[in-house]
């Protein structure tokens, strides 16, 4: 087997572009996760059973259906209902929506985890729903949650190569690019790998030092 | 503060409170599966009244304080509280399963002392007495605060505002639960088995706590404990549970000195034999 160093090195501002525009849609992605997420997290537990029962519904289906498949259909179908986004955005919404679904799953562990003592005080001193939630359990809830969610940033990061599939120049698509302009694939591909590897090092490095200063619920 | 000062001496067990119905339970009834925890209980306490409810575990005393602190909801009967009932509200004339709103209103005369004392672990102590008062008395902050410092300050945890509770001993933490309780301006005040999970030494500091604010206030007090010392300085009256119901009633003074029932003659034997 050959290898061109030539085209290894020369690989590199091209990915690096792809890998900001990766990171880009991460980014965006899972913050519309982490709100989205909550958001499903809060309805699905809703006394009235006409909100909570089809949240359950929507949370699961989008959860049981591939990526791929929600991706092709926010590119394909929504123009059709005249919705224009850029590329960049249809990515960031598919991975953010379909992450959205885990997330919510990690916030209502973190809530099943406040003990129900601290329902019962919230409720001894009349604190209304919404102060309760507020003040009491989500900011307890929340740290619990911590390690789990910095997993998902990294699995959402290294799930954005599928978005490849809307055209989003993130970095397998350039890669692909170029491959297919000089014919030569084995460097790109391996540059490519690696800044996936590296990024997802330094983002698990920054997901540890985050989850030390602020996943620390203090007991009672 | 209002308080008669033969009380205040330390013998409220002998003095006339007189029963004028403030809470009553009226043919309460509930079950956990098919473990029957209170059979068609009826009671009553009047206002500034302090009761002590003793009796073996199982025998349904904290849930009577969590009936009325809403946090377990009675199979049937109604418990009325003031003029309102609890879980019942009057509408077009008929008595109907009171709405979210009835209930905080009746229960916002009401607080509770928990045994595990529940402080919010994520808030410092200074912010647990003041989170209440400000979000549902609508106290503005500054008022909220001064009230809270001389709270903390009479349970003698002035100093130690800026802590958050996983820093105090536990029975420093009941003290602040206790002052986030009063901090409320309850008419009626639970304590829940509130020194069983603490040692001896710790336990005293906090009963010495609730001996004062007992003898030194007008609050109706309910309260379920094996501290017995406790229950006679502060009691008016002694209801002792089996099994569901109340077997006996009696002040303090004739309750543990000269019990009618050989069921209580025995609880109370038991309970000595621990202490």
């Amino acid at each position: 087997m050959n290898w061109d160093w030539q085209i290894f090195w020369d690989s590199f501002p091209r990915l690096l572009d792809g890998l900001v525009i990766a990171l880009q849609a991460t980014v965006i992605g899972y913050l519309i996760a982490l709100v989205l997420g909550l958001v499903f997290a809060l309805l699905r537990r809703s006394r009235l059973v006409w909100i909570s029962a089809p949240v359950g519904l929507v949370v699961e289906f989008i959860r049981s259906t591939p990526l791929l498949v929600q991706l092709f259909f926010l590119f394909y179908v929504l123009p059709q209902f005249d919705v224009h986004l850029s590329t960049l955005m249809t990515g960031a919404i598919g991975l953010g929506v379909h992450y959205a679904t885990y997330i919510s799953e990690v916030y209502r562990a973190g809530i099943d985890g406040v003990p129900q003592g601290q329902w019962e005080a919230a409720k001894a001193l009349n604190l209304p729903a919404r102060r309760t939630w507020t003040s009491v359990i989500l900011p307890q809830a929340i740290p619990r949650s911590a390690p789990a969610l910095g997993n998902y940033v990294i699995a959402m990061f290294k799930d954005t190569p599928q978005l490849i599939v809307i055209t989003l120049p993130e970095m397998l698509t350039t890669a692909q690019g170029i491959g297919s302009e000089t014919f030569r694939y084995p460097e790109p591909i391996t540059v490519a790998g690696i800044l996936y590897l590296a990024t997802a090092l330094v983002m698990s490095w920054i997901a540890r030092i985050f989850e030390r200063r602020f996943g620390t619920v203090r007991a009672a | 503060m209002t308080e008669p000062s033969a009380a205040a001496a330390g013998s409220p067990g002998e003095k006339a409170t007189s029963d004028d119905g403030f809470i009553v339970f009226d043919q309460i009834s509930k079950r956990f599966g098919k473990n029957v925890v209170l059979d068609d209980l009826s009671f009553s306490v009047g206002s500034g009244e302090r009761v002590t409810l003793i009796g073996p575990s199982g025998s349904g005393k904290t849930t009577i304080l969590r009936m009325l602190m809403t946090l377990t909801k009675p199979d049937s009967g109604r418990i009325r509280v003031g003029e309102d009932y609890l879980y019942h509200e009057q509408r077009n004339g008929e008595l109907v399963s009171a709405g979210e709103q009835h209930i905080r209103k009746v229960r916002g005369r009401i607080t509770m002392v928990f045994q595990q004392y529940n402080l919010f672990p994520n808030m410092r102590v200074l912010r647990n007495v003041t989170e209440a008062p400000v979000h549902v008395l609508g106290r503005s902050q500054d008022e909220a605060e001064e009230r809270a410092k001389e709270l903390l300050d009479m349970v003698g945890l002035g100093d130690k505002l800026r802590a958050y509770p996983s820093q105090l001993s536990g029975g420093q933490q009941q003290r602040v639960a206790i002052a986030r309780a009063l901090a409320m301006d309850p008419d009626i005040l639970l304590l829940d088995e509130v020194t069983s999970a603490l040692d001896p030494e710790l336990a005293a500091e906090v009963l010495d706590v609730l001996r004062d604010v007992a003898l030194s206030s007008d609050i109706t007090m309910l309260c379920v404990t094996h501290a017995m010392k406790f229950a006679r300085d502060v009691s008016h009256r002694v209801l002792m549970f089996d099994q569901g119901r109340i077997i006996e009633a009696a002040p303090p003074a004739e309750m543990f000195d000269d019990p009618k029932q050989e069921r209580t003659r025995t609880f109370l034997e038991s309970v000595l034999d621990e202490t």
